[in-house]
């Protein structure tokens, strides 16, 4: 197991105007889970089911109220910050969004390069190095060094997530966390995104922690899958147990919910009545 | 008398660049209790076809070239702005993708609907159930409860009491309701949603779909629902217009279209969904991207990225064919009907 996921719970303070007293949230509630060397995880879950504040505390951008969060044998809060620099070179993420998170005044160069420099003490590249570490990067992701020096805004949609995962692989991680990386992508550069994330999987023996409202997206990506509902873990299990089996009322809720794209099997038309 | 009916419509939109020609003639007939699908990637024409029916494009920059879209008869690309004014909120009804960025944050969503019914009771007092010659505070009552049955029928709890909630006090889900109930209560004949469900969880789309569905068979409206997403296109539509690069590339019932795609660009996006029985690395994706529509390509602009492209592609842009009833292609590979039926 890479990662461990031990009764962790969340907390955060709300308080609504200053003077009333602060109550606590409860994002994340007594959640485990592990995933393992190479495999992908899915995570599914609605929006405000803290998918998000799950990430942030495996990135250790939030504390856990309590719990433990193991990444190899280590428990995350107890790294120093040196430490955990070091360690977040083993960790990185892909974004939803591939419009805003690349800065435009950024090339593609420095982009994708930037980690490198961060990292610069785990990895030891020096410029020139780097720079042909991000043409093997572009190459990689199916873009070509030709885009070097070209800005954020002159590439699509599916070419800047491209750039997205290149920049995350940039620092050799063993783990990513794919936050939504196709929900802002057309279902055709949907499918070439997901091609290439399973090739780079292949070739880079790299584990998925793939989190995702789209089941299908989900079913074809991930070998085991977790959804979490209000900051619970209401079912993990192997992905297609959980799809041909569902056994909690809000995994049977979320597959009768996903609209499939066949006529035949929609809710509003009664087969009977479509026949014609 | 078809409700809509879009007859060879192009758009052309000026920018630094040059003009690049981004409808390219549609041609498209809606009827009253039809719901149809737009579907197609990014860039694609859609959402400009909507926002045309409204008149919503701003020209300049844009420029409708030629063709006509009709609302019942009635030339809307001529009609003058009052009477367009006279139109939307009332007859055609809009529900556009961005729950959070299309309600005031500043006034309170009952205040918001309020103005719309005020605006739709004006032109037709029946809406508001007063008479003609009611006072406006009368009006704004009755407008009042009006929004609060409308809120009710969308499905917001205890609507009375979250009229006079801000929007932020909603959720996305709810949100977007609100902004279904803003669209509805003029009792429009025809409603474009552009994205309507796209920035919502699957158990929220599911309802907003059936709310959708609901309304069209009580009120028998007629719905342009613009979307991406090919499952929710299968579940709620009777019809479907596949767009690429500004022409509708296919059309007809959504069961001939999707059991029996016929043009390589619409197989292409039916084998891009991830299905159940598909293993990893087995997707197909469509390989390239839309083209510049400044400099589209000669012939059918699918040409460049269609697996099964001939010579003749690049002559002139296919006509579309009826390969069955209800069933149109515009691909020169069509089979038109009668040897399609033998």
């Amino acid at each position: 197991m890479i990662l461990r996921i031990e009764n962790v719970t969340k907390d955060f303070k709300v308080s609504h105007g200053p003077l009333a007293r602060a109550t606590h949230f409860t994002a994340l509630k007594d959640v485990s889970l592990s995933v393992g060397k190479g495999e992908s995880f899915g995570l599914v879950g609605e929006s405000g089911s803290g998918k998000t504040t799950l990430t942030r505390l495996i990135l250790q951008l939030d504390r856990v109220s309590s719990g433990r969060i193991l990444f190899d044998g280590t428990d995350l809060a107890s790294l120093s910050a040196r430490d955990l620099r070091h360690l977040r070179s083993r960790i990185q993420i892909v974004f939803q969004d591939p419009y805003a998170s690349l800065n435009p005044r950024m090339t593609v160069h420095d982009i994708i390069s930037e980690p490198m420099e961060i990292h610069q003490d785990t990895l030891g590249l020096n410029a020139r190095q780097r720079t042909d570490r991000v043409v093997e990067l572009l190459e990689l992701v199916g873009l070509g060094g030709q885009h070097l020096f070209r800005f954020p805004h002159e590439f699509s949609g599916g070419q800047r997530q491209r750039i997205g995962i290149a920049r995350a692989l940039a620092v050799r991680p063993e783990f990513l966390i794919l936050d939504e990386p196709t929900s802002a992508l057309d279902v055709s550069v949907q499918a070439q995104v997901l091609n290439l994330l399973h090739e780079l999987q292949a070739k880079l023996g790299l584990t998925y922690f793939f989190i995702s409202h789209d089941l299908g997206v989900i079913r074809y990506v991930c070998d085991r899958v977790a959804l979490i509902y209000r900051g619970e873990i209401v079912e993990q299990g192997e992905t297609e147990r959980i799809f041909e089996a569902p056994e909690s009322d809000y995994a049977r809720l979320l597959l009768s919910a996903m609209p499939e794209p066949d006529p035949d099997r929609s809710p509003f038309r009664p087969p009977a009545a479509s026949a014609g | 008398m078809a409700l809509l009916e879009i007859r060879d419509l192009h758009l052309g939109m000026r920018s630094f660049e040059g003009e690049a020609h981004v409808l390219n003639g549609i041609h498209l007939t809606v009827e009253r209790g039809e719901i149809w699908g737009i579907v197609g990637e990014t860039g694609c024409g859609k959402s400009l076809t909507g926002l045309s029916i409204s008149r919503l494009v701003s020209t300049p920059p844009g420029r409708y070239i030629t063709g006509s879209i009709s609302l019942e008869g009635r030339n809307l690309l001529t009609a003058s702005e009052p009477e367009m004014q006279s139109l939307r909120g009332r007859r055609i009804g809009m529900i556009f993708q961005d729950p959070t960025t299309n309600l005031n944050p500043a006034f309170r969503v009952g205040e918001q609907i309020v103005d719309v019914a005020l605006h739709a009771g004006g032109l037709d007092p029946s809406i508001l159930g007063v008479g003609a010659k009611a006072s406006r505070s009368e009006r704004k009552k009755a407008a009042r409860n009006l929004a609060i049955d409308m809120l009710a029928k969308v499905g917001i709890p205890k609507a009375g009491e979250r009229i006079d909630d801000y929007p932020h006090q909603f959720s996305g889900g709810m949100r977007q309701r609100v902004l279904i109930a803003m669209a509805l209560i003029g009792r429009p004949d025809l409603l474009i949603a552009d994205e309507p469900t796209t920035a919502l969880d699957v158990s929220v789309q599911a309802q907003i779909l059936r709310l959708l569905y609901d309304l069209v068979q009580e009120h028998q409206l007629g719905v342009l629902l613009i979307t991406h997403n090919l499952g929710v296109v299968a579940q709620i539509c009777t019809h479907v217009a596949v767009m690429y690069a500004g022409n509708i590339i296919e059309s007809g019932s959504v069961r001939e279209v999707f059991k029996n795609p016929n043009h390589p660009y619409t197989t292409g996006l039916l084998a891009s969904v991830p299905t159940a029985k598909m293993k990893r690395g087995e997707l197909q994706g469509l390989p390239g991207s839309v083209p510049n529509l400044l400099a589209p390509p000669p012939g059918c602009r699918f040409a460049p990225r269609c697996a099964a492209v001939q010579p003749r592609c690049t002559a002139a842009i296919p006509p579309s064919v009826a390969v069955a009833a209800h069933h149109e292609v515009a691909c020169v590979l069509a089979e038109p009907h009668a040897s399609a039926a033998a």
